[in-house]
């Protein structure tokens, strides 16, 4: 229905503005979500480049803040998404939401620009990180990095909301934070696939890898990573095809 | 008064189960509706339909003359929905989610709903934290601060003590005094009885009573006629 100036409803930008301020504030004030999206991913950083293991090529620096940035790209768009979304549906959240006027899509939508905000924040503030520790990545990779962050964010909250919109919400509490920890280790998200035990040739294949070198090719200057890009695209339209078609919007 | 809601052979099936099946039945406007029914009448079931949360199998479902399936921004706007649940981010206070629902209107009732319904001592807590009928009343307000023209209340006064009720019984008949269609879900016959202009109770998917209270009760008590409708027995 085409909206008038006698509509008792905002208008639709102002809606998701005002949904995804909403969301944003309770991903921001989650104590444990910001232990994931930001204290872990700076630790792992300052880990990694000060330790010698695993073996990388100097400087370690160049590879580790790349892959810092994709994991932390996975923390608010998968964990944190995964986790507050199937808590919302147990307790009612979305179904109430989708009769207001915001609507399921105005919902998503807010999600959606809430996530990009938060992962916003998070990539300046970890670069600003790997700069302090030394890091000078490509200029041109600076260019493309919000692309890659962009094509992650849309892969990871689709796989969020996949598992939100099937599972209970225990059981994405707890699988969430368990594939965070496997795409962060064997994933090829925090590290080149490569470094984990000759698993390079299926890891590039996962949105994990892909995310990951997508990161680590553009900002080491390796050029532009369209095959990791194709690989998330696809992803993308996949899990965003089975969200579509799996989502239930009750417990 | 118009037909603020209009239910036309409804039906509602969930694999062998019909949830609803075949009711029909409306509520005016500037009248309060109580729909009545045992566990599984088919109550909830219907009103997710009229709140667009649900698509009916066949049948109709009008709510200000739209199809709530179909129905977009500027309609929701217009129905205030109080889930069976509540539907409350857990981790946000009261002020916090009421002040986020107020900014989807162009105007709103928040301040007087907060004062109505006693919200202002709770305000800052988190809703996991509130009591069952703290929540009932951020729920309420919830419903209620887009000032609708017709408002789903799914046991509004559940779990709320004699005083609170009373407030939300004075709240609703303010509000259908102002010409908002009320269609209120209730387990309890002295709510049916005190706030109720007509009642509607379903049984099995179907309507098996549909009048005001006193012609339900046809000179004896709404209760006794309403289990000698459902089949039931008292206790």
């Amino acid at each position: 229905m085409a909206e008038t100036t006698l509509s008792p409803a905002e208008p639709q930008g102002r809606r998701i503005l005002a949904q995804a301020r909403f969301e944003a504030e309770i991903l921001a004030r989650n104590g444990e979500q910001l232990l994931v999206s930001l204290v872990l991913p700076a630790l792992a950083m300052v880990a990694l480049i000060a330790s010698p293991y695993p073996d990388l090529p100097e400087p370690r620096v160049a590879l580790v803040v790349p892959g810092v940035l994709a994991l932390a790209v996975v923390s608010t768009a998968f964990t944190g998404q995964a986790i507050q979304t199937a808590f919302d549906r147990r307790y009612g959240v979305l179904r109430l939401l989708a009769t207001s006027p915001v609507g399921s899509d105005g919902l998503l939508a807010g999600k959606a620009v809430a996530v990009a905000v938060i992962a916003i924040v998070q990539l300046v503030v970890l670069g600003a990180l790997g700069v302090a520790l030394g890091w000078r990545p490509d200029l041109l990779g600076l260019l493309l990095a919000p692309l890659s962050a962009a094509l992650g964010v849309w892969v990871f909250v689709s796989l969020a909301l996949l598992l939100a919109g099937a599972l209970r919400a225990e059981a994405v509490l707890a699988l969430a934070n368990l594939v965070w920890v496997l795409l962060a280790g064997v994933g090829g998200l925090l590290l080149p696939g490569d470094t984990v035990g000759g698993l390079d040739a299926i890891v590039r294949w996962l949105p994990s890898g892909a995310l990951g070198d997508a990161f680590r090719d553009g900002l080491t200057g390796a050029g532009v990573p369209l095959l990791p890009w194709a690989v998330l695209a696809l992803w993308g339209a996949v899990l965003s095809l089975a969200v579509v078609r799996t989502f239930r919007w009750r417990d | 008064m118009t037909r603020a809601v209009v239910v036309e052979d409804l039906r509602r099936v969930f694999g062998d189960t019909r949830a609803v099946d075949g009711a029909t039945w409306a509520a005016e406007t500037g009248e309060i509706t109580c729909v009545l029914g045992p566990n599984g009448a088919g109550k909830t079931t219907t009103i997710e339909c009229l709140e667009g949360l649900q698509r009916p199998d066949s049948g109709t479902c009008r709510v200000l003359g739209t199809d709530p399936w179909q129905a977009g921004a500027d309609h929701r706007a217009r129905v205030g929905v109080m889930l069976q649940d509540g539907g409350l981010p857990q981790s946000v206070s009261a002020a916090r989610l009421l002040g986020h629902l107020q900014r989807l209107y162009r105007s709103h009732r928040v301040d007087e709903l907060i004062e109505r319904l006693d919200i202002a001592p709770f305000a800052r807590t988190p809703v996991r934290r509130l009591s069952g009928g703290q929540r009932q009343r951020v729920a309420l307000a919830a419903a209620l601060l887009g000032d609708p023209q017709v408002a789903f209340l799914d046991e509004p006064t559940a779990g709320l003590d004699p005083h609170a009720r009373l407030a939300v019984w004075d709240l609703l008949r303010e509000r259908r005094d102002e010409g908002v269609a009320l269609v209120v879900t209730t387990h309890g016959f002295d709510e049916a009885e005190r706030l109720a202009d007509r009642i509607v109770i379903l049984d099995g998917g179907t309507v098996v009573a549909d009048g005001t209270p006193a012609a339900i009760a046809a000179g004896g008590r709404l209760e006794d006629a309403y289990f000698a409708l459902t089949g039931g027995t008292r206790g």
